[in-house]
């Protein structure tokens, strides 16, 4: 090889640049080989899924929240999807014909569609909650900056027959009140997602896998059974009107197994349209208030008697003459009765019997029959807003307040404990604990509160209370032996007893072999009558019946024609 | 050697078209699934909207109007039932 003789080659460099390069030539390649490694290995998962961001896309899938039905199966509530239509006005340009066709579809004034549509926002909502096929027609106009929406909506076909107990969903379609609050747990439902691969416009291109299944919600099974739930608010509405009432409710129990076959509530509200809710349309009287419930709390006093062995059925007491005097207070007696024993006592609900019978006893033994019958303390059904009713500790009760609780005053009570309470007498002697979902097998044991033969013993008295001479026979059944009390209850009023009542009955059948409770309680009512064994009687006839014939129940008496007897007025 | 390795690249090109294809047909299968999972959320909304409908045409209201006003029925006495013992 020829060299070429250059003068800048002649000139002798120095040895180390050359070796300075080449070291250095040396570090950057192995600068970009721990580079290169770093990023394959510590790095890779980072840069792939950033990577992966680039095309793949996590989309949600709604689930849908349960169902609720009764025990039959009829659907109480359920949610069907609906469409909401939005706009981004900025982008839609609809001609005045467009404007007009849509406004048709949606229901809307052309006016008020413009309107919306001039707004200063991004977003507007058009129209929501339509129905999918409005939504579809609405889809094929094809209009620019119209958009859709999917959602839920919670639709009650029993509409104010169960309202107090289903209660409602609120917004995003959670439980606000009733079983959709009390079991929003099991009835909600778990959104899925999966993982997908979209393309630059947004279209699925693929599917890479699912992430997690969606999980719609558990259908939930009320122990109600929706025939008797109507006819118990049918009647109860009836006997608002006839009687002029402020409020009313009413619950009906299976003695067998304590589950709850209907719980109704008057005034009521309907849960699909709820634009004019009002606060007293949606008190349930049934579980979260309480009342002074009068003299449907004799009977557990007398089972007191009766179980201390002080008392047997037939011991006399003396009503006459008709008023007691305790310390400052005087009570009395609606009648004067006279000679009374602890059965008519009941039969006739004397308040001055009763109150005899309470004072020979310790305060703190009422106080204990009180409260294993469950009053004063919540009955904790996981309903929510479930309140206990007041019941005083025995140390601070005075003579007349121990008197005046043994017939139902100062002391505040739930119509669901007090129909719980008349289980014990409806299952000789046991309490089982209640349920709003259906049951499988009834619970095995239950509690005893009293015995037996106690149990008995008070059946027999309040069958006599129903009876031609007893406070109700407007109560009895065609077929049936029935068994229950009346009570009527002053109203207090900033700390007074006004001239206000709460007429109750409470009561079971056949007595026999005891099926169903029902506890009714009518507030305020505003006609001629008031008592309880006028006003709240019949209607606890007419939905024991009914709802005997419903279940088949076979009839315990000879059938022959009731004698309605005048109530004999109680104590109030 | 070489018939040797020409077997191993015809066995490593009948795998790589075998894994091919699975691939092919689990895509397939996934959106078959997706499909059917798609039209069983649909039969399931549809059978809420009919139970609803069901529901309404059922409601205790409407039967007792139709039994009482068009056909005249009305609930026995006492008298007029009798039970049948088993």
């Amino acid at each position: 090889m020829k060299h070429i003789k250059s003068p800048l080659l002649a000139e002798n460099l120095p040895q180390w640049r050359s070796r300075v390069l080449l070291l250095l030539l040396l570090a950057a390649s192995v600068a970009l080989v721990v580079r290169a490694l770093y990023l394959q290995a510590y790095q890779s998962d980072f840069l792939g899924d950033k990577g992966k961001a680039r095309y793949e896309r996590v989309l949600e899938i709604s689930a849908t929240r349960g169902k609720v039905v009764d025990r039959n199966g009829d659907v109480l509530a359920v949610s069907t999807p609906v469409k909401s239509i939005w706009a981004v006005p900025e982008d839609a340009k609809l001609t005045p014909h467009e404007a007009r066709e849509l406004a048709l579809l949606l229901e809307l004034d052309v006016k008020e569609l413009n309107r919306r549509l001039a707004s200063e926002k991004d977003f507007v909502y058009l129209k929501r909650q339509i129905p999918p096929d409005v939504a579809d027609k609405v889809a094929t106009m094809n209009l620019a900056g119209i958009h859709q929406q999917n959602e839920y909506r919670r639709y009650y076909p029993n509409g104010e027959v169960t309202a107090h107990v289903i209660g409602f969903t609120g917004t995003g379609d959670a439980g606000q009140e009733g079983i959709e609050l009390a079991l929003d747990g099991a009835l909600t439902g778990k959104p899925g997602s999966r993982r997908v691969i979209k393309d630059r416009r947004g279209q699925v291109v693929e599917d890479v896998e699912s992430i997690r299944a969606p999980q719609d919600g558990k259908e939930v099974v009320l122990s109600l059974d929706a025939k008797i739930q109507y006819l118990a608010y049918t009647q109860l509405k009836q006997a608002m009107v006839d009687h002029k009432a402020k409020a009313g409710a009413l619950v009906v129990l299976d003695a067998k197994n304590g589950e709850v076959l209907a719980l109704v509530n008057s005034p009521t509200y309907n849960p699909n349209n709820r634009v004019k809710l009002a606060g007293a349309q949606l008190r349930n009287r049934v579980f979260t208030d309480t009342f002074e419930p009068g003299s449907t709390m004799k009977p557990f006093t007398a089972a007191l008697a009766l179980e201390s062995g002080k008392y047997r059925f037939d011991t006399p007491i003396q009503t006459a003459p008709g008023k007691l005097t305790i310390g400052t207070a005087t009570i009395s007696d609606a009648h004067v009765h006279g000679l009374l024993t602890l059965a008519q006592v009941i039969q006739k609900s004397s308040n001055i019997g009763i109150s005899k019978v309470a004072l020979s006893f310790k305060p703190d033994d009422m106080w204990q029959m009180f409260d294993k019958l469950g009053f004063g303390s919540p009955l904790k059904l996981g309903f929510p807003g479930e309140v206990g009713g007041r019941l005083r500790p025995a140390k601070s009760w005075r003579p007349i307040e121990q008197a005046t609780m043994s017939y139902g005053h100062g002391i505040s009570v739930t119509l669901m404990q007090l129909a719980h309470a008349y289980m014990a007498f409806a299952r000789d002697g046991d309490l089982i604990p209640l349920s709003l979902t259906r049951l499988d097998s009834p619970p095995l044991v239950g509690k005893p509160v009293i015995s037996a033969q106690t149990a008995r013993e008070v059946r027999a008295m309040l069958e006599m209370a129903v009876q031609p001479g007893g406070t109700a026979p407007r109560a009895q059944i065609a077929g049936y032996r029935v068994a229950g009390k009346t009570g009527t209850a002053h109203k207090l009023e900033g700390g007074a007893y006004a001239n206000k009542y709460v007429a109750s009955f409470v009561g079971f059948a056949p007595a026999t072999d005891p099926r169903l409770i029902v506890a009714v309680m009518i507030d305020e009512p505003g006609g001629a009558a008031h008592y309880g064994g006028d006003v709240a009687g019949p209607v606890f006839a007419q939905i024991m019946a009914g709802a005997l014939r419903t279940l088949g129940v076979a009839p315990d008496a000879p059938l022959k024609p009731l004698q309605m007897a005048d109530a004999v007025k109680e104590g109030v | 050697m070489l018939r040797f390795n020409v077997i191993l690249l015809l066995v490593a090109v009948i795998c790589a078209i075998g894994a091919v294809n699975s691939n092919h047909r689990a895509r397939k299968l996934f959106v078959e699934l997706e499909r059917e999972q798609a039209r069983m959320k649909e039969l399931d909304v549809e059978w809420n909207q009919l139970q609803l409908e069901q529901s309404t045409w059922a409601s205790h209201a409407r039967v007792e109007k139709i039994a009482r006003d068009k056909l005249g029925m009305k609930t026995p006495a006492p008298g007029q039932i009798v039970s049948v013992e088993k």
